[in-house]
Order: C-alpha cells, then sequence, then structure tokens
C-alpha cells in the first residue's frame, strides 16, 4: 500500500490533476418527468441522479410539525454502483449521509412556508467512485430550485484532503482509499455558513485550515455550474405569459363568461 | 385576441439567492429579506409591481390563497362539512354553513359524495395552512357532467393568456364552457368531440409552456384539428 505513489514527481496526480484541480462537473436539471424537481449529476465517474418531491402530506403523520415542513432525504446506492456487488438497502452508511444531507438542506429551505408537509428528496448513485455524498448534496440543491421551493441560495459542495503529505482537492476513489485524510465541506456562499463539515483522518490545524480553504474556494466555482444547469433547464424566451396579479383577475372575468 | 407583444414585458430570470434590490422596496412572494436587501428565494421571473418585489415561479405545487377560486374533488364527508382535495398538500374543509344549500346535521352526504367536483373559493388560509372553502358566492356550484383537465398550477397564467385572450379563443374555437381554477384544475364543458378539442390544446399549452407565440399556434391547432367538423361561431359565452 505504502508504494502506490498518489502525486508523480511532477506533482501531477493518478488521474493527471494538479492538487487543486477538480474532475469534471457536468449538471442538468429536470430530467425526470414524474418528480417535482430532479437534477443529474456526473462528477468524475460518479452518477448520480436526484428527485424532489413535495411540499406534500407527511406519513407517517407523527413526524409533521406544525409550524415548518421536514425534510427527508433518502441516499441510496445501487447495486451496481460499486465494483463488488452491493447489497441493496439502507445501512450505517445510508443512514449516516441520508441524515447529514437532510440537515443540510434543512438549512437552506425557507421550511416554514410549509407547514405540515414533507419535502422528500431522493438521491440515488448510479456509479459512485469516491466523494457522492457532497455530489449528491449539491445536486440535490439543484433539483430543490427546480421543484420552485423555496432556498435561501443553492448549497455547492466539494471535499478536500490530504494524499502524500499534501493537501488536495476532490478526492478520487483511489485517493479516497489509500490517501490520508478527507474533508467534505457544504457551504452556503450567500451566508456563508458551512452545512456540512465531516472528517476522516488526521489533518494538522494548518492542514485542516488549507483544505477547508480550498474546499470553500471550490464550492464557489460549483456553485457557478448549479447556476448554469438551472438557466439552461429554462432557457428565457420571451413569451406571451402574465403576471399572476392579472392572471387572477382574468379567473374571475372567465367564471362569469362560462355562466 | 390580443397578438403576442413580446417585447412589451421585460422578463429576467432570477435564481434563489439573487440579490433583487435593497430597502426601497418590500419583500413579495418568492423573495426573502436578508441584511436589509431582498433575495430570490425562488426560481423564476422577477416581477416589481409598486414597491413589492416579486419572484412567479416557474414550477412548485399549488398553496391555497384566500380568494382564490379552485376546483376540488370531495373526498370525504363529515356530519357537518366536506374534506375536499385541492391539487395541494393540504386537505381542505368546507362547512354545511357555506354552501348554497340547507344542510341538516348529519347530512351533508346527501349533497356531496367523495368523488364529487366542485368549484369553490378559498375563503381562509389559517396559520398552518388550515384551508376553508365556501360555495356560498355567486357562480359556485357542484360540477355535473364535462370534463376536468390537470395542468400544472405554475401554468395557468398561460391557460388564460393575456388579458384572457388565450381561454376566449379555446371557448370560441371549440365551443365548450370553461372554468379554469387557480390550482390547475380545468373544467370542460361541451359535445364530446369539442371537450376532446379543447383537452389536447390545453395539454398543447401545458407541454409548450415557454414557446413564443403560443396563442397563435394553438389557433393553428384548434383550426386545424377542426377539420371536417362545421366551423362553430357561436360565442361560448351565450352558453
Amino acid at each position: 500500500m505504502e508504494d502506490i505513489k498518489l502525486i508523480d514527481d511532477e506533482g501531477k496526480r493518478k488521474d493527471g490533476r494538479a492538487p487543486d484541480d477538480l474532475r469534471d462537473i457536468r449538471i442538468k436539471a429536470g430530467v425526470l418527468q414524474n418528480a417535482d424537481g430532479s437534477a443529474y449529476i456526473e462528477w468524475g465517474k460518479n452518477k448520480i441522479m436526484v428527485g424532489v418531491y413535495g411540499p406534500r402530506e407527511v406519513f407517517p403523520k407523527h413526524l409533521q410539525r406544525p409550524d415548518r415542513a421536514i425534510v427527508q432525504v433518502n441516499y441510496s446506492m445501487s447495486a451496481f454502483s460499486v465494483d463488488q456487488r452491493k447489497k441493496p438497502g439502507q445501512g450505517r452508511r445510508e443512514n449516516e449521509i441520508s441524515k447529514i444531507i437532510s440537515e443540510a438542506l434543512e438549512k437552506i429551505i425557507i421550511s416554514n412556508q410549509f407547514p405540515r408537509t414533507s419535502i422528500d428528496v431522493f438521491i440515488e448513485v448510479l456509479e459512485a467512485s469516491a466523494g457522492t455524498r457532497c455530489a449528491g448534496l449539491t445536486a440535490a440543491s439543484v433539483a430543490l430550485a427546480d421543484a420552485g421551493i423555496p432556498i435561501i441560495d443553492l448549497v455547492p459542495s466539494c471535499a478536500a484532503g490530504k494524499i502524500d503529505g499534501q493537501i488536495v482537492l476532490d478526492l478520487d476513489k483511489i485517493e479516497d482509499n489509500i490517501g490520508e485524510a478527507d474533508l467534505p465541506v457544504g457551504y452556503v456562499p450567500k451566508t456563508g455558513e458551512v452545512v456540512l463539515l465531516q472528517m476522516d483522518g488526521h489533518f494538522t490545524p494548518e492542514e485542516f485550515e488549507k483544505a477547508f480553504g480550498m474546499a470553500k474556494e471550490a464550492c464557489l466555482h460549483i456553485h457557478k455550474l448549479q447556476r448554469e444547469a438551472l438557466i439552461a433547464r429554462y432557457p428565457l424566451e420571451a413569451g406571451d405569459e402574465n403576471d399572476g396579479e392579472n392572471a387572477d383577475g382574468n379567473v374571475d372575468d372567465n367564471r362569469g363568461a362560462s355562466q | 385576441m390580443n397578438s403576442n407583444d413580446d417585447s412589451q414585458s421585460k422578463r429576467t430570470l432570477v435564481l434563489p439567492g439573487d440579490e433583487l434590490g435593497d430597502d426601497n422596496f418590500k419583500a413579495g412572494s418568492g423573495t426573502y429579506k436578508l441584511d436589509g436587501k431582498i433575495h430570490a428565494a425562488q426560481l423564476g421571473i422577477m416581477n416589481i409591481s409598486r414597491d413589492f418585489i416579486n419572484v412567479i415561479s416557474l414550477s412548485g405545487s399549488y398553496i391555497p390563497k384566500p380568494g382564490d377560486s379552485v376546483i376540488g374533488i370531495v373526498i370525504d364527508n363529515g356530519p357537518s362539512s366536506w374534506m375536499v382535495d385541492i391539487g395541494c398538500p393540504y386537505t381542505a374543509m368546507m362547512h354545511t354553513n357555506d354552501v348554497q344549500w340547507n344542510v341538516k346535521y348529519g347530512e351533508a352526504g346527501k349533497y356531496l359524495k367523495p368523488g364529487d367536483a366542485i368549484l369553490a373559493k378559498v375563503s381562509s388560509v389559517g396559520e398552518t395552512k388550515k384551508t376553508q372553502l365556501t360555495m356560498k358566492e355567486h357562480g359556485l356550484r357542484k360540477i355535473e357532467g364535462g370534463l376536468l383537465v390537470q395542468v400544472a398550477h405554475s401554468k395557468v397564467p398561460r391557460v388564460i393568456g393575456k388579458g384572457g385572450s388565450m381561454i376566449s379563443l379555446l371557448k370560441q374555437k371549440t365551443n365548450t364552457r370553461m372554468f379554469v381554477g387557480q390550482n390547475g384544475m380545468i373544467w370542460l364543458d361541451g359535445e364530446n368531440r369539442d371537450m376532446e378539442r379543447a383537452s389536447a390544446a390545453i395539454n398543447l399549452i401545458d407541454e409548450k409552456t415557454r414557446s413564443t407565440g403560443l396563442t397563435e399556434e394553438i389557433s393553428k391547432f384548434l383550426e386545424g384539428a377542426s377539420n371536417g367538423s362545421p366551423e362553430t361561431d357561436i360565442d361560448s359565452d351565450g352558453v
């Protein structure tokens, strides 16, 4: 294990990236017909589909909150998403990731507008190659915006880590497996809040600061990609759409006419 | 019929988190206030009316507002009330006092049964979104016959069109009666063939919401679809 060199003499990583390079990220919004909102993300070799449903009635009923909407996230990995067939179903890992993503999304959703409802987010990992929680959270917030759910801002997410004693951005599979540390960060650019922060491995305080700073920086870049995905979903051709107020008045006219 | 004057309205797409204005404005629907600035909370079209900044959402489920005309489907009845599904996360209540009939206690089921469709108005929406409906207003009634078509609630303005242009076109060309609920439920009534054409046209509007010249396109579509059937000139208002 120890003799695998993750960074070569020229400072390049296994896949040719520089320490502060992200993998290729492609996001597409509005890909599912029957979901209220959806997004698909390809992040390196990760392929993740997110569907958002709601606000809708809460089942089971006792989970309902009289003052706000609850956010239920279901993160699941397909059996074929990894090299060795993954046993389907929710385990320790799935529960953990569902919980942290739901807590991150709760921070950005303006949930008091929909009391007694539930906003359900389904994150399906079709292909996994390290960093699925970050990619999942990134896509989930795009899907929320696509679903028309009021949110404070999109939340981009990205990991930084330590390999061969060096701080690098966005670990891929091999780096994640044999690297020394991994630090996923979810960051809300608008408020400066950190809504997701986990750490696996060891950093010195200085290394942590550096990794955290790099991840935050990368989040700002991913935020741009998220926005582009949404703009591409709604190409604005000037149409003859009315504003809401005007339309309200017309319904009344229309009622009179239909009598 | 109004032609589509695209240049008239300036439409800007805003995304959640976009800064829209400062303290000179008030935060309207689809927005939130942070550090004294107004930001978009939803993806949609920015709209300023008087001193309010609103974002008109392009998607999202229907949330009832007092005064909305809606079409609902009765799902259950109690001794003195009905539960009505109005296509939103909250089931609406309608008390027997809020209908035009004089309903005795325990006889609510005689007037409206589960499955019946009604034209109703949202009379109040409480703090926890407890929604009350009323039918005690001119024109509100139980729906008999006809066809119900569902479109996304965000597409209701397109079905109605600028100044009601689209809806009057639909009514005229298909010779049907029509009622559009704010919740996206549309009731049609007329000859079977006419209703089919009208619902096909509505589905087309639903699909092509964002294309330009939609009214003309629908007009063409309806003319094409009416080939072979006698052209109807009768204004549906007279029905």
